[in-house]
């Protein structure tokens, strides 16, 4: 028997951990990555939820969520591709203008 | 007791991952830190009984998204981060910020701890179950979803469709243009001695 704070604090962690990955990294990829670890970590409250409750509904959203997170994904590294085209980096700080 | 063990195992292991994710400066590295924290959340999810949620958190997440991931680096030639001024401003203020969010969730679920505890083996997730949920409450937001599918696809081939080339010029217009080339080529050596 775990205590479904510590799930709780399990996913605080790691969310912050993404949170700071968005904050510290420079390559677009990476902070790409920890959107992802931070959509994992609330993925791991609905499971948690899901569990204490005894009701499945928090399984089905987590089920949505990773099917939003792959669309982002995909569109969101598409955009990626299409930024190093026309500036040649993955740096953020080189990506400061919204025209091309 | 197991199921504490095995919490703390997998948990250390994916804060582990998150933290190797922070440490590493290429790209390929934290991918692969991602990749072991996915593998530990799905192990946390079979622990709570959610045998789907583990399966599709290792097919979707840890399958697809994390090749598409690497094949962008790979697509990219995604060298070693670099540094710059603004990002140790940006250090500066996020390892502070990470604590302290992260102590503040914590203190607070500390202080305000949960009713009850998960047991393990509750065998609640049963991929029946979730489909029926799936295909009966959940009818709408799923067929939503697929739509938001349909345009992910189209915005990604959009979005990462090379430019397309200038037309050439009609077959007319360059023979027209052609004896004009020939004249310049022809002027441009006597400019030369």
């Amino acid at each position: 028997m775990v205590p479904l704070s510590y799930y709780l604090v399990l996913s605080a962690i790691l969310f912050a951990c993404g949170v700071a990955g968005f904050l510290i990294k420079r390559n677009i990829i990476t902070i790409f990555m920890s959107i992802e670890l931070m959509l994992n970590a609330v993925n791991l409250t609905f499971v948690a939820f899901a569990a204490h409750w005894h009701h499945l509904s928090g399984q089905v959203f987590v089920f949505f969520v990773m099917v939003v997170a792959a669309a982002e994904s995909a569109v969101g590294l598409a955009i990626i591709i299409a930024v190093y085209r026309t500036r040649e980096t993955l740096n953020i700080d080189r990506v400061n203008l919204l025209k091309l | 007791m197991l199921h504490l063990a095995l919490f703390i195992a997998f948990g250390a292991i994916a804060v582990a991952g998150a933290v190797n994710l922070l440490a590493q400066r290429h790209p390929v590295n934290s991918a692969l830190s991602l990749v072991v924290v996915m593998g530990a959340l799905a192990a946390e999810y079979l622990l709570l009984g959610a045998e789907f949620v583990a399966a599709v958190q290792v097919i979707i997440y840890a399958g697809a998204i994390m090749v598409l991931f690497i094949f962008v680096i790979m697509l990219l030639n995604a060298g070693v981060e670099e540094r710059t001024r603004g990002s140790k401003v940006a250090m500066l203020f996020g390892i502070p910020g990470m604590l302290l969010l992260g102590l503040l969730i914590i203190w607070t679920l500390i202080e305000n701890p949960g009713q009850g505890s998960v047991s393990v083996g509750a065998q609640y997730g049963p991929a029946k179950a979730i489909g029926q949920l799936l295909f009966h409450e959940f009818l709408l937001p799923f067929e939503v979803t697929s739509v938001l599918i349909l345009i992910a696809i189209m915005g990604a081939i959009v979005l990462a469709h090379p430019p397309s080339p200038r037309k050439p010029p009609p077959p007319e217009e360059e023979l027209l243009m052609e004896p004009e080339s020939e004249l310049i080529e022809m002027a441009e050596p006597r400019k030369e001695p």
